[in-house]
């Protein structure tokens, strides 16, 4: 065996590259800058783009602008860039503009603590644009994780015509860790499903038995429009409630009538145990080393890593649960995620272990949750 | 040469709106140009101006307010070819401001049409960024208190190489336009006209009134030589051309046994400047050199050259779980900023537990063996402590060994840097125990 030495930041950007990745652009803020650092380095080498804005919002257009035109692109910032992307993030999801979004958290509330990590945007990656559609929010749990689901959420959100998330966190995006690159998982590189070019494009209409528009780039011999305004199937503006109806049930359901297929996560089951652990990011990692610890000590629990948070994985959630009367949620902010469990697993118990101090949970916290009854 | 209007869609803009004669002057000015509608595309925002992307069979972009130079940005860098048109009222100016002056500082070859009318038609006739200030309009009195913007003297300070004010009822507007189209670099006209839906109505504005105001500003009409220079996609392009192509991370074999068969850990306790981060990386790939699996976590300050800083390492032969560290074999304690910093960590020590103690860092309680060592008095420098603690922890046969630092050193640096920092391990003294 031979190890590598990364960042979870320089994985990602690895990732990107390796999923077709050929534009970025991104706003420096830590602890995301890395990830710009690195797309620097990587992508002019390659013909790539690589393009810092002069703020978060210019950082994001460009990137719509330039997957319009075709390319895989991908943005990467923090709590702080999230709010000013918010816009933009709207129109990728009404307007099914593909675009990887890398948040690398840190503590909040507002500017917080760049240097800290958290996990306390999970709900806002979810609800924090206008509409309330949904998306797609992968979360890493290491330096392996963030380069696999990069080219994941690269196929995501060319399959599916819409913005994918990583929820990173400072204490994986700048946390280094050995590494076999041979035994990373490459998934086959999926990219955009193209329409036909003898005929005039209906930039949003939807053939049968499909749920996403195919896709053409704007600049080539086709007319391609694009538009942020609500939308028929031709692109121009639409007052025809029903056509408005249809299209926004489809942006729903396209991603939740699929989630099964792409609902990440790692299941540690144990026979007769009566507590199942629930734990995503950095933290599934002092859940999984109290999964040993307790298996050690002879008092097994079982552990769900979820690695797919948003659209929320449901059927996965519930069969992990099935054995279980007691379920333990860890999460490093005050309680997000956990009401999605609380609501999918309302007949069991569940416990919230979970703290915003910039700080680890450690397994001796996870441990006294679990054991506290 | 054929019309690129959208016969299906034909402008729907209020009676005797200036608008209407530049979609007209725009279109002439794309015959003129013999341009096919699949090599422009039209990016607009949000207002009245928000309608061109859709009154023209071309290629569109119409997106969130203030924001199509964004947009344009990043099609024009992935399509070069493209003739990219942006449209924006004086309202999308406003609000896209800094857009607007990072296009004119980046040079990439878009045309700005700003369709300056005086006021958000849109949305009842509020004051915009160019709104004179004794004209009424929607906000009430609150125009009164600010000062409008010339549009174009911002461009040309920063620094747009073609700047052209006019008003929308010129006569000669489709060559202006074709002129601005076809200059390679960011252009920006800044055209003048009148909204009857709104300004008007209580603002007497007439073409002829356009043209004495406009008399009395300085003529702006396109190439700024002083602002000439190069277009930035090729700028870009050619710059991009020179980057040389990043090496595949190292992978680093097994090449020796580690000291101790179990899990270590080790934190480093300094300060920033002491390179503390590069050292923990230079740790952990000493481990790997052993066949082990490594983590760094780090903790510093968002201050640069001021603050604790610390890194926590483990190296184990089993998969690492949790980052954090709570109870080390090894502590370097480099400065007092990072022991304050980890005051707690010292009472859990436990007797095997190793600190490397620099001269002039005091220890909290601990029950910890103890290393003393001067590295002031051996002439090193601050910046080499971080580095010349693992020569300790090596010599002393503590999580690593100096064959394995070495090997490390080798795969981080090269040239000078290598030469200096073997240089270094080699010769510092470990001190004593206590």
């Amino acid at each position: 065996m031979a190890y590598s030495l990364l960042e979870g930041n320089e994985a990602i950007a690895r990732g990107a590259v390796a999923a077709g990745c050929r534009f970025f652009a991104g706003y420096p803020i830590t602890p995301a800058t890395t990830i710009y650092q690195s797309m620097l380095n990587l992508l002019p080498p390659l013909g790539g783009i690589c393009l810092q804005g002069e703020d978060e919002i210019a950082s994001i257009g460009f990137c719509l602008g330039a997957s319009m035109a075709g390319l895989k692109v991908m943005t990467a910032t923090s709590g702080p860039g999230i709010s000013l992307y918010s816009e933009n993030i709207s129109f990728a999801i009404g307007s099914e503009i593909p675009i990887v979004i890398i948040d690398v958290q840190r503590l909040g509330p507002s500017t917080g603590s760049a240097t800290r990590g958290a996990d306390g945007d999970i709900n806002f990656l979810r609800w924090g644009s206008s509409g309330g559609l949904p998306v797609i929010v992968l979360a890493p749990v290491d330096v392996k994780d963030c380069f696999e689901l990069t080219l994941h959420a690269f196929n995501l959100a060319e399959e599916f015509r819409c913005p994918v998330f990583v929820a990173s966190n400072k204490e994986i995006g700048m946390t280094r860790e050995s590494i076999d690159l041979k035994r990373l998982k490459t998934p086959a590189i999926i990219k955009r499903r193209a329409a036909p070019t003898h005929q005039p494009l209906l930039p949003f209409h939807v053939e049968p038995e499909q749920q996403v528009p195919n896709f053409l780039p704007i600049g080539a011999k086709v007319l391609v429009r694009q538009t942020s305004s609500t939308h028929g199937a031709d692109g121009y503006i639409t007052t025809d409630p029903v056509a408005i109806s249809r299209n926004q049930e489809r942006l729903k359901q396209k991603l939740l009538s699929a989630v099964d297929r792409f609902s990440f996560h790692e299941i540690h089951r144990t026979r007769n145990a009566d507590t199942l652990l629930i734990a995503y990011g950095v933290s599934a990692r002092a859940a999984k080393a109290v999964f040993k610890e307790q298996m050690r000590r002879d008092k097994p629990i079982s552990l769900l890593i979820l690695k797919t948070l948003w659209p929320v994985p449901e059927n996965a959630i519930r069969q992990a649960a099935r054995m279980a009367r007691r379920i333990v949620v860890v999460e490093m902010n005050l309680g997000q995620y956990v009401r999605e469990i609380e609501r999918i697993l309302h007949d069991k118990a569940v416990v919230f272990c979970g703290q915003m101090d910039g700080q680890l949970i450690t397994p001796a916290q996870i441990t006294e949750a679990i054991e506290n009854e | 040469m054929n019309s690129l209007l959208n016969d299906e869609r034909p402008p729907l803009l209020c009676p005797g709106c200036t608008h209407e004669r530049i979609t007209h002057m725009l279109d002439q000015a794309f015959q003129h140009m013999g341009l096919a509608g699949h090599q422009v595309v039209i990016v607009s925002d949000i207002g009245c101006s928000g309608l061109f992307d859709t009154f023209f069979h071309t290629h569109a972009m119409h997106g969130l307010h203030g924001r199509a130079l964004s947009y344009a940005t990043g099609l024009k860098m992935a399509r070069p070819e493209l003739k990219v048109v942006v449209t924006m009222g004086d309202g999308g100016q406003g609000i896209g401001g800094a857009h607007l002056l990072a296009a004119c500082r980046r040079n990439i070859d878009l045309t700005l049409l700003i369709l300056n009318n005086f006021n958000f038609g849109m949305t009842g006739g509020q004051f915009s960024a160019t709104t004179p200030t004794g004209a009424q309009v929607g906000s009430g009195f609150l125009n009164q208190l600010e000062r409008p913007l010339d549009i174009c003297e911002v461009a040309r300070s920063a620094g747009a190489p073609y700047v052209h004010r006019c008003s929308g009822f010129d006569k000669d507007l489709p060559a202006k336009i074709q002129s601005a189209v076809e200059y390679e670099g960011f252009s920006v006209m800044d055209i003048w006209g009148i909204c009857p839906g709104r300004y008007t109505k209580k603002n007497r504005l007439t073409p002829k009134m356009i043209d004495d105001l406009l008399a009395k500003l300085p003529p702006m009409t396109g190439v700024i030589p002083e602002n000439g220079r190069l277009e930035y996609a090729q700028h870009y392009r050619r710059l991009a051309a020179t980057q040389k192509k990043v090496p595949a991370p190292a992978v680093i074999r097994k090449q020796f046994k580690a000291p101790q068969a179990g899990r270590q850990e080790v934190i480093l306790l300094g300060s920033a400047g002491q390179r503390i981060i590069t050292a923990g990386e230079i740790l952990c790939i000493a481990g790997l050199t052993a066949g082990l699996n490594t983590t760094q976590k780090n903790e510093y300050n968002i201050t640069v050259l001021r603050g604790p800083s610390i890194s926590e390492l483990i190296l184990s032969p089993e998969e690492i779980d949790f980052t954090g560290i709570d109870n080390p074999t090894a502590v370097a304690a480099l400065d007092q900023e990072g022991v304050d910093r980890r005051r707690d960590l010292f009472a859990r020590l436990s007797k095997d537990a190793l600190i490397i103690q620099t001269s002039g860092v005091t220890l909290p309680n601990n029950k910890a063996r103890i290393h003393r060592v001067d590295l002031k008095a051996q002439n090193i420098r601050r910046p080499d402590w971080a580095l010349a603690s693992l020569a300790v922890l090596a010599r002393l046969e503590k999580a690593i060994r100096t064959e394995m630092l070495e090997a490390a050193l080798k795969i981080r640096f090269k040239g000078k840097t290598l030469t200096s920092s073997l240089d270094l391990i080699r010769r510092v003294e470990i001190g004593e125990g206590v």
